[in-house]
């Protein structure tokens, strides 16, 4: 199989989805002939033309309303935010269009959109440019959402999500975009909605997404150098939550430590931890703990922005404390 | 204030004018109708914002429109609706919301659409259908389609930025859409005075961003026709943007619950001395194109018409309880509870 970058993975699968399907095209801030603010979208515009791979103004309400608007016409836009942290300034149109449309309209319009491009921390952004969104889309009925960790997977869930009749908020991790790993040449497609074993284990459960599942792969070596073994569950759809697989694990496990790199209050794993406890409390040997971003604004200083992360010291300590050991 | 009157020289023949006249008083006596049913029997919730004093702008732009144009609103929604073409019923059932309405009583009266008349809805976020309207442009210039979208919005939306870097991208494209700006002089009970520092809108709508622009009296049906059917040509000959101010006025209040104590009583009456259905019916009889006879006769068919509706709404079935996961997406719905 080919090793190719994560970067490089998200391009494959947007060529490819572009060369099958005429009423896919791409739209964006600096997406064509700056080939992408981090060159997702290298050499499009010279592949598939203006038409298709299209600039726009720093417009972000403007643009997501228009690739709405395309969609309820029969098209299938890409519309790429520089970053999710920018989606804020069109969180009007992503809630109350993308996701209310078929509702409100009965079922008569389809809304079949991909929202995409970086999140999360890099790097010394400081408060503005280091968001994490995934808890205020997965909140929304409507929207389906999908952050993939690995290139394979990268590749795979875009080409999903560019095929579903459906909005799709697609978030990709800026760290990851120069991770290389094996993706399948071709058609490879990742479904919706399934979680996958990153690593099988039998004493605890590990879920995680996005680049958290770098951080938990570390500390689950680490365990196991310990005589811990660890299963890690990589979400790759936050919604809807693929809860078979999770409950599935536990039911082995028993025990369950959920690692996010979003802030903790009504996070992404509190809404995990809620759901799984409702089905399997009795199966639970501990209370399952929550390892997320600290509660503060994402500082410049880099030691301070390290300090709020989930760690591998800090994943170990809670599997400690659910284990017991 | 906006006076009805219109062109001498008659735009239409005898034929659609009439059905112009017709869809107009409809309109009137569709939202008359459900007012009562709104304060009599609690039949209709929520926000329910009439187009009364309006309805030439709507029958006026859309009676030039081909089928296969589309059409986007804001929540004023009901007058639209009917003039392309939507049956009273349909309407009706929506208000009460019942599993027959246009939108399958999940909407109400702010969202009614119908995807067979390329009708895309009734929005009610202000402003935030401007973008939509746009990107279905950006689609059937994307085809390399002649058809057009028109979209209606109040004159407070302009105030709005998404209406802003919308009608920017659509200069810049040259998409075929035509911006109506239906403006009532009031946004609920803030004059135009009182909100935007520029009066004239072209220059913040169209001159801004080199759109052609034009301020009409929208009350004048067969001008609202022309001046659209004009800017119709121009997006389907690939010209770009129109954007119209269409001058007029809502007699009632912004929703039913609003005493519109923020204009003078005489304001209203001098401007409901000017009905723009009755003056159309005066001009239509002036050219000889219909009678005192024929216009009461199509009153009484009117009130058939919507009293039927009524009668077909009531009868009809509120959507299940477990309809509630229905449309939500077009993927089966798994609830995330
Ligand atoms: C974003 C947003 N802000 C406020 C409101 C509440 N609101 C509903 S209608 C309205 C006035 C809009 O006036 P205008 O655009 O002139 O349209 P008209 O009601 O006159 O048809 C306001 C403030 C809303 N629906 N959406």
């Amino acid at each position: 199989m080919p090793l190719i970058s994560y970067r490089e993975a998200l391009n494959q699968a947007m060529t490819e989805e572009m060369e099958r399907d005429d009423r896919v095209f791409i739209m964006g801030e600096e997406v064509a002939q700056y080939d992408g603010a981090y060159k997702v979208s290298q050499g499009m515009l010279k592949k598939f033309g203006a038409r298709r791979v299209i600039d726009t103004p720093i417009s972000e309400e403007g643009f997501a309303g228009i690739g709405i608007g395309a969609a309820m016409a029969g098209l299938r836009p890409v519309i790429e935010f520089m970053t999710f942290s920018f989606s804020l300034v069109a969180i009007d149109q992503i809630v109350n269009n993308a996701a209310n449309m078929r509702y409100m309209s009965g079922g008569q319009f389809a809304v079949p959109i991909v929202f995409r491009g970086s999140s999360g921390m890099a790097g010394c952004l400081a408060a503005t440019h280091s968001h994490r969104l995934e808890a205020w889309y997965a909140h929304i009925p409507g929207l389906t959402v999908m952050m993939p960790a690995t290139p394979a997977d990268a590749k795979g869930m875009l080409k999903s999500a560019i095929r579903s009749d459906d909005p799709v908020i697609f978030m990709e991790h800026e760290v990851l975009y120069p991770e290389r790993g094996e993706v399948p040449a071709g058609e490879h497609l990742v479904p919706i909605g399934k979680a996958d074993i990153k690593r099988p284990g039998s004493d605890v459960t590990l879920i995680t997404y996005s680049r958290s599942l770098k951080t938990t792969l570390a500390a689950a070596t680490q365990l196991a150098d310990e005589g811990i073994s660890a299963e890690v569950i990589d979400l790759r759809t936050i919604r809807p939550l693929d809860l078979d697989t999770l409950l599935h694990s536990i039911i082995k496990t028993h025990r369950a430590v959920i690692i996010e790199e979003d802030w903790p209050y009504c996070g992404v794993g509190a809404g995990i931890a809620d759901r799984v406890t409702q089905r399997v409390f009795d199966e639970l040997d501990a209370p399952i703990r929550r390892v997320a971003t600290k509660d503060a604004p994402v500082p410049y200083n880099r030691a301070l922005e390290d300090s709020m992360l989930p760690s591998v010291p800090r994943i170990v300590a809670a599997v400690h404390d659910v284990v017991y050991r | 204030m906006a006076q009805a009157k219109t062109e001498a020289k008659p735009v239409v023949n005898r034929t659609q004018a009439l059905v112009w006249l017709r869809q107009m008083m409809l309109i009137r006596r569709f939202e008359e109708r459900a007012e009562m049913l709104y304060q009599k029997g609690n039949k209709i919730g929520g926000f329910f914002h009439q187009y009364s004093g309006q309805e030439p702008v709507a029958v006026g732009s859309i009676g030039v429109l081909r089928e296969d144009d589309y059409i986007i609103t804001a929540y004023r929604d009901h007058g639209h609706a009917l003039a392309r073409g939507m049956s009273a019923r349909a309407g009706m059932s929506e208000l009460l919301g019942k599993v027959t309405g246009c939108s399958r009583g999940k909407g109400g009266s702010m969202h009614f659409f119908d995807v067979e008349k390329g009708f895309l809805g009734g929005h009610a976020i202000v402003g935030s259908h401007v973008p939509l309207a746009t990107g279905v442009a950006f689609a059937l210039k994307y085809r390399g389609e002649d058809r057009v979208c028109v979209c209606y919005f109040g004159e407070g939306a302009i105030n709005q930025g998404s209406v802003h870097e919308a009608l920017n991208m659509a200069a810049l494209w040259k998409l075929p859409v035509i911006y109506i700006v239906e403006n009532n002089q009031y946004a609920m009970g803030t004059s135009l005075e009182r909100s935007t520092a520029v009066l004239d809108l072209r220059l913040r709508g169209a001159t801004a961003y080199g759109i052609p622009g034009i301020t009409i009296n929208g009350n004048d049906i067969e001008l609202m026709a022309k001046t659209t059917r004009e800017a119709a040509n121009r997006a389907r000959g690939g010209e770009g943007p129109t954007f119209i101010e269409a001058k007029t006025y809502r007699y009632k209040g912004h929703s039913i619950s609003d005493p519109g104590k923020y204009r003078l009583r005489e304001e209203l009456d001098s401007a409901m001395k000017n009905d723009p259905i009755m003056v159309y019916q005066n001009v239509l009889k002036q050219r000889g194109w219909i009678d005192e006879e024929t216009a009461d006769k199509m009153r009484d068919e009117i009130k058939t018409e919507v009293e039927e509706a009524i009668a077909f709404a009531e009868h009809s079935e509120p959507p299940s309880l477990d309809q509630l996961y229905e449309d939500i997406t077009v993927a089966p719905f798994i609830p995330q509870e």
